[in-house]
Formats: structure tokens, C-alpha cells, sequence
């Protein structure tokens, strides 16, 4: 038992206004209880477990405990020929499997040198989009289940479906769809493709609007999540946080803008950060609505890249693949923006082998779930759940 | 049955004059000297209640909640899924009953019965209609609102029974909340009966009945009843675990709160008793503020569809109806809105509607004593 009296203060929860203040300015400190939480709960995403050190409701400190679902995607990584990787990154972040591979084969095609067909690049662009929307859609959708809503999860699910649909149509697959190759793509898209597309892009506009309407400006929704789980900028650099999560705390710092791969430099879209109006900077609140401004901003990306995209006439999606890939010698940091960050591959290649020597993915949500320890101090239980739906974490990915 | 029954508007009176008739026989039986007629005239809603809450009220909940949801619900049992939760209630008897190791045995199978018992003993009390009542108290209503936090023992018991963390969180939680909750809701109710004078729920509604139907409601008599009305709505979602105030079961915090460890039967009488408090305290609300039984339609020159709709069978139809009114509106509720955090829900109720509890009870004294 812990000595009385010991604490000073029970619970303090900083925020910029008044309205979620809780000083406890009397020591209310009782006796502490471990609680684990996961790796079986529902609102651990997965099998991620935390061991709370918990005061009744107070959560002291939650301390994060990955491995769970471990499958030695590096080591797989080094024992396999450069495109049989390419199934085994579809299966880190198995929500967005498009901006996985992209990420892969931005950085085999870096050590490789060759030039990718414009079309291709285009395709690439389209997929990752549609898939960055749909992981979006489960993250907002999972997020409003963790906070109690259940019916927005569903609308999330419905609209999800129609792109998965999509994607089915063009790859083969529903959620691993080892589409993008290294130096192209697996097929073009099927005829009928971009219409349907552009369909699907009008269908979804007003869904958003009524995916707002039904929980961003949920009074209760923005009760329970402004000024929860704050992330000072500064703090949040110093973590290594990126996407959705570093522009929630204000900074503008997309890798599609800021190392303009692809052709996302002729793209015009928006990189979006809250502008403190709705929420406070740096709150849960923040990252849930940079990632539905982003849907918004996906949308303007697939439109625009169905109006220029070239032509299909005598275009093979497979013309630029090497036949056997033996990179050069040399090493290669190859990064893209996925929907929950930065997704990296550090890639080292001896020059003889077809199979890299070593292959490092840099996990956005893992880096991004490094800060747990410091937002989860003393926070309330169901804040605690609130936080850690606001990272969106892929526990694929988080333990590769 | 005579020709009359042929007329559209006779048939519930035959239906009444034999009901009441048969209800008046089986209150004189009393075998032995004890009133065992007045037993049965009580078993007779709570068992047709229990049936209707578990397989109406859930079947209801699923269809409805997909229907808001852009799905099509339970399709496959019966047409349109109806025989569904016959389904579930064979699948749950069927379930092995686990009592884990380390749980208080005694504590862990006494809570789910006093939980169901709570919840079904205020239905003794309700009026379905004029002779149609198992126990017309004289503090019908203080009884209802009691016996109801009798499932917070219940609550207790089973959340500390299990041995489970989660189960002791919501369990504190539910006690919590139950017991603050009950402070508003009482406050509320006690306008109804300070505008009532008695506390027999059976004279409540008596009081609301007149030709001109609904305007006879205490809802419609009184221009500040809406205040304590609201208040009491929202005080009993919390007080039956409802969303928004669900955060004793809040499953994405909790698990499943207080029941978490317990399967099969046991689980299937804690959601009897979750689905018959839901309509308990439906029932209150509607007996209090919008006339129980009496039938809403006024008599209308001489279109008399006051008298017509009035009666044993149609009071009971219509305090059903009137449950059921709420209780969708409690889905409706659960279906759109997130869950509140624990803080902000103590907030709510001590903030927030105790304050307008105690103002409602004071402009209706006022109300009452100078103005009417």
C-alpha cells in the first residue's frame, strides 16, 4: 500500500481553457491497482497491451507492451528477393496496403535508378488515395466506437466498402492487394475504372458532410476529446511523430509536399493542420480532424488525377519492372506519407545478392505510440481510451 | 360472444366487462386464507411484461438500430428475423455457466437476482388500466422509484463478485451514477405527485383521465411539468445504464463492466432485468406526466373516441404504447450519441439537473398552491 500523503496532487489535467480543467488540489491518492489493459480489450485497436498503473479512475502511468502480433518482417525481409517483399509490407499496415507498397517501391526504385511510366504514377497515386480515404474512414469510424458512438462506425464500414470494392476490382484483392511493384503496377486499371471512381468520389462527398454533422460537431464527441491527450509541437517533433499526428499539433509537415514524390508536386491539395478555432492544438480533437479534412483533401487529389491522367492506348503496366532486380551496392532510405505517418524503408544492398542485406521499415504508428507514456499521465481511464484512439494505431505495423 | 361484438367499437367492452369480471373472481381466491389470487393478478403483467421486454424490446433494439444504420438487422430466424432472440434465449440456455475460480461464488450468482428481482418488482405496482393492477399501493410510486435502486445491490454484487477489475470499475461506476441519479429523478417525480396529491400511481392516472384526452395529462396541465418531465427522462436513462450514460458497461472502456465475467443464463437475466427497467421506468414517466393508461384521444362532439378507446385492454395497449414510445426514444439516443465521460456525467446531474430538479419543484408548489 502506498504511504499516505505521499502524492501532492492527484490528478492534473493541463489544458489551455478551463472547460476539461480537473485540479484535484487535495490528495485524494488511494491505494494503486495495476490494470492491464489488453492485448484482448476492445479499444486497444488490436493487441496492443498497456499496463496501467491506475489510482481509481486516474490513470498515474500506462506503460506500452508491443509484440503481440511480431512476425519478423525484417528478417522475412533479408531472406527474400526484392518483389516477394512486397506481400509481407501489404501485411504491416493492412489498412492502407497501397501507401505501404508505394513507400517499398519509392525506396527499391531509388536504389535501382529507373524511370517509371507517367501513367503508372498516376495509377499509384489514385490507389493510394482511395486507400489513404478508407483507413481514414476506420480510423475515424473506430475512434467514435471508442468514445461510445456506435453508428458512425458502421457509416465509416459502408463507405469503406465501396472502396474496397474498387481496389478488389483493380488488384484482385480486397485488403492486401500487392499492387504496386517495384518500376510499375500489376494490371491497369479495369475499363469502366475512372468512372466509376468519379462516381464514387460524388457519392462520398455529402457522406462526409453527414459523418460530421453525426460526430465531429457532436457536442458530446467534442466534449470528450478537445483538450484531451495535448501534444506540444516541439514535444511531438521530439518524438518523431509524423502525418496526421504532428499536424495535429500545427505543424505543416506532409512528405507529399515536403519531398514532393511522385507526381504529387503538380497535384494542387492542401496540407491540413487545425486552425485552433474548432479545437485546441495539439489535441485528440485536432488529429481527428486533420484526418477528415484529409479525406476532403483525398478526394480533390483522385479528381484531379482522373482528369490528367495519360491515356491508356499502348500502355503496359509492367513495361518498366526489371526482370531480376540486383541493385547496386549501396544503402537507401526510401519514405512515403501514409495515412497514419511517415512509412520508411531503409533498405542496404551488397551489390550481388537479389535479396537486401538488410531491410529497417520505419513504422509511423510505432514512433507515434512512443508518446503514449507521456500523454496517458494522469489522465482519466476513458480519456486514456480516447487517446489512444486518436493516435490510430495498426498494430501490424507497430510490431512489423 | 354476441352480435355486438361485431361492432367495431364494442369489442374491447365485452373484452372488459369478462376481464374484469375474471380479475374481480381471482382477487376473492383465497385458498387457505391466503390471497393467492392477488398473486397471480400480479404475476400476470410481470411475466407478459418479461416475455415482451426480452424478445420485443431486444428484437426491437437490433431492428431498429440497423435501420439507423444502413443495415438490415436479425433476417435470417423466422420472417424478418423475428424469432431471433428465441434464438439467442436457446443458444444462451444451452451455454456452459462459468463461475471463475477466484470469484466470490455466493456474491457472483445472488446478483443477477437481485438485480432481476429490482427490476421486476416495481411492475407490481404499474396500472394497466383501471382494475388491471397487481398491488395498488398508496405509495405506489415511492415504492416504484425504490425498488428500482434496489438494483444497484445487484450492480454491486455482481461487479465485486466477479473478481475482475473491469468489473469492479463498472460496478463503482454504476453505483455512482445510480445513486446520483436517483437524487433529480426523485425530485422530478415528486412534481408529478405534488400536482397528483397522492402517491398511488393508480389515482395518478385516474386523476389524467377525462374526455378531452390529452389535455387531462399532467404533462398539458401545468406550463412547467415539461422541466421535471425532462428531467426525469434523462435521469433514467442514466438510472437504467443508457447511453449517453452508459459508462458502466461502456464496452470500449470496461469490457462489458460489471458483467463481464458472466455467460449463459446469468448474462441473459442481467439483460432481462436491463430491458424491464428500461421499461419500468417508460412506464413511470408515462403513469406520471402522460396519464398511464387513460387514452390520449379526446372525446370530440359526438365522436367519442375517448370512450371508445378507453377500458381495461385499451389501457393497457395504450400504457405499452406509451412504454414503447420511450423506450424507442432511448435507441434512438443510444444509436446517435458518444458515451460521456464519468466526470462530466457527475457533472451533468449535480450541476446541471438537480439544481432545475429543485427550481421545477419550487414554480410547481407555486404553481399548485397559488395559481391553480
Amino acid at each position: 500500500m502506498q504511504e499516505l500523503g505521499k502524492v501532492e496532487q492527484a490528478s492534473v489535467r493541463v489544458t489551455p481553457d478551463g472547460e476539461n480543467r480537473i485540479v484535484i488540489e487535495k490528495d485524494l491518492s488511494s491505494e494503486e491497482m495495476i490494470l492491464n489493459m489488453g492485448p484482448q480489450h476492445p479499444s486497444t485497436h488490436g493487441v496492443l497491451r498497456l499496463e496501467c498503473r491506475t489510482d481509481g479512475e486516474v490513470v498515474i502511468e500506462a506503460e506500452p507492451y508491443l509484440g503481440y502480433l511480431h512476425r519478423c518482417f525484417e528478417k522475412h525481409a533479408e531472406m527474400t528477393d526484392y518483389p516477394g517483399i512486397v506481400p509481407y509490407v501489404d501485411r504491416m499496415d493492412y489498412l492502407a496496403a497501397m501507401n505501404s507498397d508505394f513507400a517499398y517501391a519509392i525506396a527499391v526504385e531509388k536504389l535501382l535508378d529507373i524511370e517509371i511510366p507517367r501513367r503508372v504514377e498516376f495509377l499509384r497515386v489514385i490507389v493510394a488515395e482511395l486507400n489513404r480515404i478508407a483507413s481514414h474512414l476506420v480510423a475515424i469510424g473506430t475512434y467514435a466506437i471508442d468514445l461510445g458512438a456506435f453508428t458512425p462506425f458502421l457509416f465509416c464500414f459502408r463507405d469503406r466498402e465501396h472502396i474496397m470494392s474498387l481496389l478488389e476490382w483493380t488488384s484482385g484483392a480486397r485488403m492486401l492487394y500487392n499492387y504496386i511493384l517495384i518500376g510499375g503496377v500489376a494490371y491497369d486499371f479495369p475499363r469502366g475504372f475512372v468512372e466509376r471512381t468519379a462516381e464514387f468520389v460524388n457519392y462520398f462527398r455529402p457522406k462526409a458532410v453527414e459523418l460530421q454533422k453525426l460526430l465531429t460537431e457532436n457536442e458530446i464527441f467534442v466534449k470528450r476529446t478537445r483538450g484531451i491527450g495535448m501534444m506540444p509541437a516541439d514535444v511531438a517533433i521530439n518524438y518523431g511523430w509524423s502525418g496526421p499526428m504532428l499536424r495535429g499539433s500545427g505543424v505543416e509537415w506532409d512528405l507529399r509536399r515536403v519531398d514532393g514524390y511522385s507526381i504529387y508536386p503538380e497535384l494542387d491539395f492542401r496540407v491540413c493542420v487545425p486552425d485552433g478555432r474548432f479545437s485546441d492544438i495539439g489535441d485528440s480533437l485536432s488529429r481527428h480532424l486533420v484526418r477528415a479534412m484529409e479525406m476532403e483533401e483525398s478526394l480533390n487529389i483522385i479528381e484531379q488525377c482522373l482528369d490528367r491522367m495519360p491515356s491508356p492506348e499502348g500502355f503496359d503496366p509492367r513495361a518498366a519492372i526489371p526482370k531480376r532486380i540486383r541493385p547496386r551496392e549501396g544503402e537507401v532510405y526510401g519514405r512515403a506519407e501514409n495515412p497514419r505517418g511517415e512509412l520508411g524503408f531503409y533498405i542496404q544492398s551488397d551489390g550481388k545478392s537479389t535479396k537486401p542485406v538488410r531491410c529497417k521499415a520505419r513504422s509511423s504508428c510505432f514512433v507515434n505510440l512512443s508518446a503514449m507514456k507521456e500523454l496517458s499521465q494522469g489522465q482519466l481511464i476513458p480519456d486514456l481510451v480516447a487517446i489512444i484512439g486518436s493516435i490510430d494505431i495498426v498494430l501490424g505495423e507497430v510490431d512489423r | 360472444m354476441s352480435a355486438g361484438a361485431l361492432l367495431p367499437n364494442s369489442f374491447p367492452f365485452v373484452m372488459s366487462t369478462s376481464l374484469n369480471a375474471w380479475s374481480d373472481a381471482l382477487s376473492g381466491f383465497n385458498p387457505a386464507g391466503l390471497p393467492l389470487g392477488l398473486v397471480i393478478i400480479a404475476a400476470i403483467p410481470l411475466v407478459f411484461i418479461a416475455l415482451y421486454a426480452l424478445t420485443y424490446g431486444v428484437y426491437g433494439e437490433r431492428k431498429i438500430s440497423a435501420f439507423m444504420q444502413d443495415r438490415l438487422g436479425p433476417m435470417e430466424v423466422g420472417k424478418w428475423g423475428i424469432l431471433q432472440t428465441l434464438a439467442d434465449i436457446l443458444k444462451l440456455l444451452q451455454k456452459e455457466d462459468i463461475v471463475n475460480k477466484d470469484a466470490d461464488k455466493f456474491l457472483f450468482v445472488i446478483g443477477p437476482g437481485v438485480l432481476f428481482v429490482g427490476s421486476f418488482l416495481a411492475f407490481a405496482v404499474l396500472p394497466f388500466g383501471p382494475a388491471f393492477i397487481g398491488a395498488d399501493l398508496n405509495v405506489g410510486l415511492f415504492y416504484a422509484i425504490g425498488i428500482v435502486a434496489l438494483e444497484v445491490v445487484g450492480i454491486l454484487a455482481a461487479g465485486w463478485g466477479s473478481n475482475n477489475k473491469w468489473a469492479l470499475y463498472g460496478a463503482i461506476r454504476s453505483v455512482a451514477q445510480i445513486v446520483s441519479y436517483e437524487i433529480p429523478a426523485a425530485i422530478a417525480i415528486l412534481c408529478g405527485a405534488m400536482m397528483a396529491g397522492t402517491l398511488s400511481m393508480q389515482q395518478i392516472t385516474m386523476l389524467q383521465q377525462g374526455e378531452y384526452g390529452f389535455v387531462h395529462y399532467f404533462l398539458f396541465q401545468n406550463p412547467i411539468a415539461w422541466l421535471p418531465f425532462l428531467i426525469y427522462f434523462i435521469a433514467s436513462l442514466a438510472e437504467t445504464n443508457r447511453a449517453p450514460f452508459d459508462i458502466p458497461e461502456a464496452e470500449s472502456e470496461l469490457v462489458a463492466g460489471y458483467f463481464t465475467e458472466y455467460t449463459g443464463m446469468k448474462f441473459a437475466v442481467i439483460f432481462l432485468a436491463e430491458y424491464g427497467s428500461m421499461f419500468m421506468v417508460s412506464a413511470i414517466i408515462s403513469v406520471v406526466f402522460l396519464g398511464g393508461w387513460a387514452s390520449p384521444l379526446p372525446n370530440i362532439g359526438s365522436v367519442a373516441l375517448n370512450d371508445w378507446t378507453s377500458g381495461p385492454v385499451w389501457g393497457a395497449f395504450w400504457i405499452v404504447m406509451k412504454g414503447f414510445f420511450f423506450i424507442f426514444i432511448q435507441m434512438w439516443l443510444r444509436w446517435t450519441l458518444p458515451r460521456l465521460r464519468v466526470d462530466q456525467l457527475m457533472y451533468l446531474c449535480w450541476k446541471v439537473l438537480t439544481p432545475f430538479a429543485f427550481l421545477a419543484f419550487v414554480l410547481t408548489a407555486v404553481w399548485e398552491i397559488y395559481v391553480k
